[in-house]
């Protein structure tokens, strides 16, 4: 790494050399058995550089043709953005402990028990149905250095542990699923298996839901499948320097419920989002986006923040090896005080949406959602009645969360990038068969 | 370092020191250039290249997979794969027999994208961009360019021994527009198979673009409910990738009997008029390839004829635990995945009908056009259009907000009532499947017409 450092540093004025390595073991079950293993290791490196004030950009997983590297690099800078950052010095960076030394020894026998035992529990209430699951261990480790002398080295180790089903009767199909991951390696495959039952047991009975507006209860899935794509997207620094996030202009105003509490926050010990720093070396941090209703921060990289007269917020990422963009870590929505049990009774006719098909393919930018309830649920009179299909839900993300009516008191991991509670709001433009 | 040609043929050496029922080798070196604008400005620019490769062994029907950057010390690699494979396998392996092929097949292209300047790419982006800026109202603009050159060699313990190169480009146009504190986008996808030209000349097209974003802001939503719809080839493409395609990739059904029972061929999916076709043998496309990931020849599969089912898509695998023949449909998005069951170029037969035909008799209805997305789970699928127009006593009439269909492939096939003349291959599209992510695939089909469409409100 020091060598392509140096070499950059004949030809540029800045250079920053990101080095990340990965190991995956993934073991996975089909039709409810064992069939693949996989063993996947990646290396690459990625050369950032500033000449002439412009940025030039390069990755390879060649790691001994620095020189290539670096040639393609300076052929990017001639047309590259203006550089209005400076790579960050010499640094301490926060305590985030991400790193489990427990995950490598996991064998596979272990995870091939993990998963058995899983589909084991899933068939065991529900014989006809067919799973998959997925048992995967990792680790990934960083280097950054830069000509500023800063310098971030870090391990992560995550774990994984999921199932889908699907149950077919006639051209009927119901499909359920539940996975947890972690920077700790998981033993325990009860409270997954339980979610999954929960569900079969909810879609038992069908329901039919009418076309008209209703209240509905979105579950921490549901809240994942409809609403989170636009907030991703609304809060990104990059849309709103460019006046195409809804709320860019609206700093300090408050745009939803005052109930409603929202952090970015990649500090939280052992989550897989998390980090000591950023993809740029910036060190990580828990930033609030909406505090009381208000609309508190944005998430910066170093360029965008420099271009916004803003401080990078450590939001710097590399997706799919490219330049650092903005991208939220972990989004965090505080819970409130009123129970699902409580929201559910409280509802005479309304729906309770656990996954939105379709959701993210509209206007994300100005916030719209429409979506198939793939999996979704009828209340009538505080109780639910069954699953409601053919049913399609459309709505506003910053209409819905205007107005809230209650934040449950339990916040849920989904998908590893966001803990919520149940949103459960007043009305819902629904259309059905 | 040794080239991947003479790593492949030293792995295929190899494979006969090793006990297992099959195994198989990619290994691939690609290039790739992109650039992308939010704005004005030129968001990022970029050169990227990588070399890897992955090996498969199967064992007693279990499969190992391993991938990797580094190539040195490949040997310990397949004893992993075939030490996996031993772990999982506890049946009869199974593979539908292909002959071993030994062939080199070039990209097609006179130039490797990749190859042309930047400054070259940079020029015609700027003129698109210049065009979406002169649009008023218009609030910013995002551009995806990126292109790739790719050369696989795979081998296999039947004695294979393939080299394939192709090239591919893709280009994704958005116009925003804000007003009052609305966002609205409208959208241009395009690709090809490594033919810079194609990506020319689309001066009109992009203005066109710019212009609907604007128009959306005034635009009312539609009113949720069900509706006799029209799709334009481009979102009909889209429909038949997303309803039908996806339903019959095999690895979804051939250990599913209940699956199994309500694919069976020969059950009626739609009308006599309609006929659905998967070919990754037709030129030039972006889905388009000889052999595919597991070095089975391409072929042209009938899915649906005459609205019945008669074929479905299969990798070795799947075709020989069903009982039927291999289609040359397993690829992988790249040497880190194994090869899955996937489409190639999926389109609708054209028939007889024009345009004005098919909206012609329709009192109220609605006409979509282009795509933002879609998505299936096997009954159930949406798929989002970017343009939308209400359909009034036979004509078009107003612009719509962009609407999000749904349906029941079960049912939605069979509400296919009229099928147009002017059948068109849509080559900006990527599919997603499991998480590989975007395939290269086109999809395409001539207008067509669907009642009783469950279409979403605002």
């Amino acid at each position: 790494m020091e060598n392509i450092l140096n070499q950059a540093k004949k030809v540029a004025e800045e250079a920053e050399v990101f080095f990340v390595s990965s190991e995956e073991t993934p073991v996975r079950f089909e039709a409810n058995r064992l069939k693949h293993i996989e063993h996947k290791q990646s290396t690459s490196v990625a050369l950032r550089i500033v000449r002439q004030g412009r940025i030039g950009y390069a990755v390879t997983t060649e790691l001994d043709d620095s020189q290539s590297l670096v040639s393609s690099a300076a052929e990017v800078a001639q047309f590259g953005m203006s550089a209005k950052f400076e790579f960050p010095s010499s640094i301490s960076y926060p305590t985030v402990e991400v790193f489990d030394p427990n995950v490598e020894p996991v064998t596979i026998e272990e995870m091939i028990s993990l998963g058995e035992e899983l589909i084991t529990a899933v068939r065991g209430h529900t014989p006809d149905i067919v799973c998959e699951a997925e048992v995967v261990k990792s680790a990934i480790s960083v280097h950054i250095i830069n000509s500023r002398g800063g310098q971030a080295k870090y391990r992560k180790s995550f774990f994984t542990l999921g199932i889908m089903g699907s149950l077919i009767h006639d051209t009927d199909m119901l499909f359920v699923g539940e996975s947890e991951s972690s920077c700790h390696p998981l033993s325990e495959s009860k409270a997954i298996a339980g979610v999954v039952l929960q569900q079969l047991e909810l879609a038992k009975n069908r329901a039919s839901a009418p076309s008209k507006p209703l209240p509905v209860i979105f579950t921490p899935h549901g809240v994942a499948s409809a609403l989170i794509s636009p907030l991703m997207a609304a809060f990104n620094g990059k849309l709103v320097l460019e006046g195409a996030s809804p709320i860019g202009s609206k700093l300090g105003q408050q745009v939803f419920d005052n109930k409603l509490w929202l952090w970015d926050d990649a500090t939280l010990a052992y989550r897989p989002e998390s980090r000591p720093c950023d993809d740029e070396g910036v060190p990580s941090q828990r930033t609030p986006l909406i505090a009381k209703g208000t609309v508190t921060n944005f998430l910066y990289d170093l360029q965008t923040g420099a271009l916004a007269h803003a401080r990078s917020t450590g939001n710097g990422s590399r997706s799919g090896g490219r330049l650092p963009g903005p991208s939220p870590s972990a989004f965090v929505i505080a819970p409130g005080n009123t129970t699902f049990d409580e929201m559910v009774q409280d509802i005479k006719e309304g729906l309770i949406i656990e996954q939105l098909m379709g959701a993210e393919q509209g206007n994300i930018l100005g916030g719209d959602f429409s979506g198939n309830v793939l999996l979704g649920y009828k209340v009538e009179s505080g109780k639910i009645v069954g699953r409601v299909k053919d049913t399609m839900v459309s709505g506003n993300v910053y209409q819905v969360l205007k107005d809230i009516i209650a934040i449950g008191s339990e916040a849920k991991w989904v998908g590893g990038f966001l803990q919520t509670p149940h949103l459960y709001c007043p009305s819902l433009s629904v259309a059905s068969k | 370092m040794r080239g991947i040609e003479d790593i492949g043929r030293q792995l295929a050496e190899a494979f006969k020191n090793y006990n297992a029922d099959y195994i198989e080798a990619r290994l691939e070196q690609s290039q790739t250039s992109y650039i992308s604008y939010r704005g004005k400005e030129l968001e990022s620019i970029g050169r990227a290249t990588a070399t890897g490769g992955s090996i498969r062994a199967l064992v007693k029907g279990g499969w190992g997979f391993i991938s990797f950057n580094n190539l040195d010390e490949l040997r310990g690699g397949i004893e992993l794969a075939v030490k996996q494979a031993r772990l999982v396998g506890s049946e009869e392996s199974k593979l539908a027999p292909v002959a071993p092929v030994v062939d080199i097949v070039s990209s097609g292209v006179d130039k490797n994208p990749v190859t042309i300047p930047l400054a070259e790419k940079k020029l015609l982006l700027d003129e698109y961009n210049d065009i979406i800026w002169r649009t008023p109202k218009l609030q910013t603009s995002v551009i995806g360019y990126g292109d790739s050159h790719k050369k696989a060699v795979f081998v296999s313990s039947l004695g294979s021994y393939i080299e394939q190169e192709r090239a591919d480009i893709t280009l994704r146009l958005t116009a925003i527009a804000t007003q009052d504190g609305e966002v609205q986008q409208a959208g241009l996808s395009l690709g090809s198979r490594g033919n810079f030209g194609a990506i020319r000349g689309l001066h009109q097209q992009v203005e066109r673009t710019a212009q609907h974003a604007v128009e959306l802001l005034s635009a009312p939503k539609a009113k949720g409910g069900e509706y006799t719809v029209v799709l334009d080839p481009v979102l009909a493409g889209v429909f038949v990738h997303e309803a039908f395609g996806h339903l019959s990739e095999s690895d979804f059904v051939y250990e599913n009997e209940r699956l199994r029972e309500i694919m069976v061929l020969g059950k009626k999916f739609g009308s006599k008029e309609l006929n659905i076709v998967d070919d990754a043998t037709m030129p030039g496309l972006r889905g388009s390839y000889k052999y595919d990931d597991e070095g089975v020849p391409a072929s042209k599969t009938y899915l649906i004829r005459e609205g019945k089912l008669v074929g479905r898509l299969h990798s070795r695998e799947t075709a020989a635990r069903m009982g039927e023949k291999p289609t040359g449909n397993a690829r992988a998005l790249n040497y880190r995945y194994p090869p899955i069951v996937r489409m190639a170029n999926t389109y609708i037969e054209p028939r007889t009908l024009s345009c004005d035909d098919i909206i012609g008799d329709i009192k109220e209805g609605i006409y979509v056009k282009n795509w933002y997305g879609g998505t299936t789970s096997m009954e159930m699928f949406t798929f989002s259009a970017g343009e939308a127009y209400m359909i009034r006593n036979g004509k078009l009439a107003e612009a719509l907000r962009p609407v999000t269909l749904t349906g029941n492939v079960f049912i939605t096939l069979n509400n296919i009532d009229a099928i147009g003349n002017d059948l068109d291959m849509n080559q900006g599209g990527g599919c997603g499947k499991r998480e590989q992510m975007p395939l290269p695939v086109s999809n395409g089909s001539p207008h067509i017409r669907i009642r009783h469409c469950l279409v979403g409100g605002g």
